[in-house]
């Protein structure tokens, strides 16, 4: 359990997907004008980062490892090289589902999340978590965690950057670095902050 | 429609400076920042890239009249995820070392937006050779912009260029610079610059307080209030 903790409070703070791995950008970038969109755009990346993971993690234990099909009766399989093909066909349907249960059981959360649902597949946050899960070689358990983790990290640096942008526009900017120059210079100074928490030890 | 030399060519370096993916687009930002450590690293990146979007551009080209329009983005989808597996697997046999280095950035290529913005934006309207040179044109945009990144923190952070020592003995290395998020403030910097010598690309100035909107705001309050 405290190993889950640890592993939990790592993946928001210490390896934040968004500032210190700096997967998501082009969204992260894009809908961080208002807290409010980048709120639901970061709750979306929360759910479908929780059913992916853990998901593309049986399927990669179950069916694509190294000698993974010994259950089916097939002990020298690889079919590791169909990782990435099978990782983006699993999010893209996994999204998919999401959208069709939300629509039917929850409305209410389903016009909140709406156009953000389908602009996730191609998050690379997603599909970069996944690849991540397998680099570390994660088990079951330990990939639900990280799939949680990760999304509440990325969620809280996309409202922290919502937060400053939205104040930001009072200021008096140099004409060339309005709008996108200026939110780089920011997100850098974030990922410095961020990068403090690197010298916690768990 | 023939493809003249002088379109060719706009097609070609358009995107480097006047319609750069990176600092006008916002697209493919992601990878960007993690590769840009050193000159060969970020070369090979580039290179990998630059093949998966002019590809991935003249297939979905050429297949663009078959393609049914609401399950587009799945067969994008598996023609660039295809042709990243192809980069992946070539450049695990022949450039091992920095494949490791890359390590998941290679496979992101897949959801890097460049790639699906470009097949969805002009290969899906135009035919395969336009698309094929708008898909380079776009890969040399991004690599513009990671070779002039990657440039600046090996020279400044490390005193080295492609791993040879350059500087002289006295220069004190900047350790900041190697750091991943310096690579923000160089792109940010960068777009100033690009938006000082084109001034088109300037964003609109959306501040509330522009001179003499003080007034009405107040008011506006005081009316709420009574």
């Amino acid at each position: 359990m405290a190993d889950l903790m640890s592993l939990f409070v790592k993946t928001v703070f210490i390896e934040n997907i968004a500032l210190s791995l700096f997967l998501g950008m082009c969204t992260f970038f894009a809908i961080s004008k208002q807290v409010k969109a980048a709120f639901g755009l970061g709750i979306a990346v929360i759910v479908v980062l929780t059913l992916t993971v853990p998901l593309n993690n049986l399927i990669y234990t179950y069916v694509l490892k190294e000698g993974a099909l010994a259950w089916a009766g097939l002990p020298e399989s690889n079919l590791e090289f169909v990782e990435l093909i099978t990782y983006i066909g699993v999010i893209a349907a996994a999204v998919q589902v999401l959208e069709m249960f939300l629509d039917k059981y929850v409305p209410v959360l389903y016009n909140q999340l709406g156009i953000f649902l389908p602009l996730i597949t191609v998050n690379c946050a997603i599909l970069g978590a996944s690849l991540f899960m397998v680099e570390k070689n994660y088990n079951f358990v330990e990939s639900v965690t990280y799939g949680l983790a990760a999304g509440v990290g990325w969620a809280l640096a996309i409202v922290l950057l919502a937060g400053i942008r939205e104040k930001l526009k009072y200021s008096d900017i140099p004409e060339g670095l309005r709008g996108l120059g200026i939110t780089f210079i920011i997100v850098g100074l974030m990922s410095f902050g961020f990068m403090s928490f690197g010298g916690i030890l768990l | 429609m023939k493809l003249t030399g002088k379109e060719a060519r706009k097609l070609l370096f358009d995107p480097i400076v006047e319609n750069n993916p990176i600092a006008l687009q916002i697209l493919g930002i992601c990878s960007a920042l993690a590769v840009t450590v050193k000159m060969d690293v970020t070369l090979v990146m580039c290179a990998a890239l630059t093949t998966v979007v002019a590809f991935s551009n003249f297939f979905v080209s050429i297949i663009r009249h078959y393609i049914p329009d609401n399950i587009r983005i799945i067969v994008q989808m598996t023609i660039i995820s295809s042709l990243v597996i192809i980069v992946d697997e070539v450049l695990k046999a022949y450039v091992y070392e920095i494949s490791k280095q890359l390590s998941v950035f290679v496979g992101l290529i897949i959801t890097n937006c460049i790639v699906m913005g470009r097949a969805e934006a002009y290969a899906m309207k135009n035919p395969p050779i336009r698309s094929f040179l708008d898909g380079l044109g776009n890969g040399f945009g991004y690599s513009f912009i990671l070779i002039v990144v990657a440039f600046i923190r090996e020279l400044f952070g490390a005193g080295e260029f492609f791993g040879i020592p350059v500087m002289p003995e006295w220069y004190p290395v900047n350790n900041f610079l190697l750091l991943p998020p310096s690579s923000f403030i160089i792109i940010g910097l960068m777009i100033w610059a690009i938006r000082t010598y084109s001034t088109s690309q300037v964003e609109e100035n959306d501040n509330p307080l522009k001179a003499h909107t003080f007034k009405p705001l107040t008011v506006k309050k005081e009316a709420a209030d009574g």
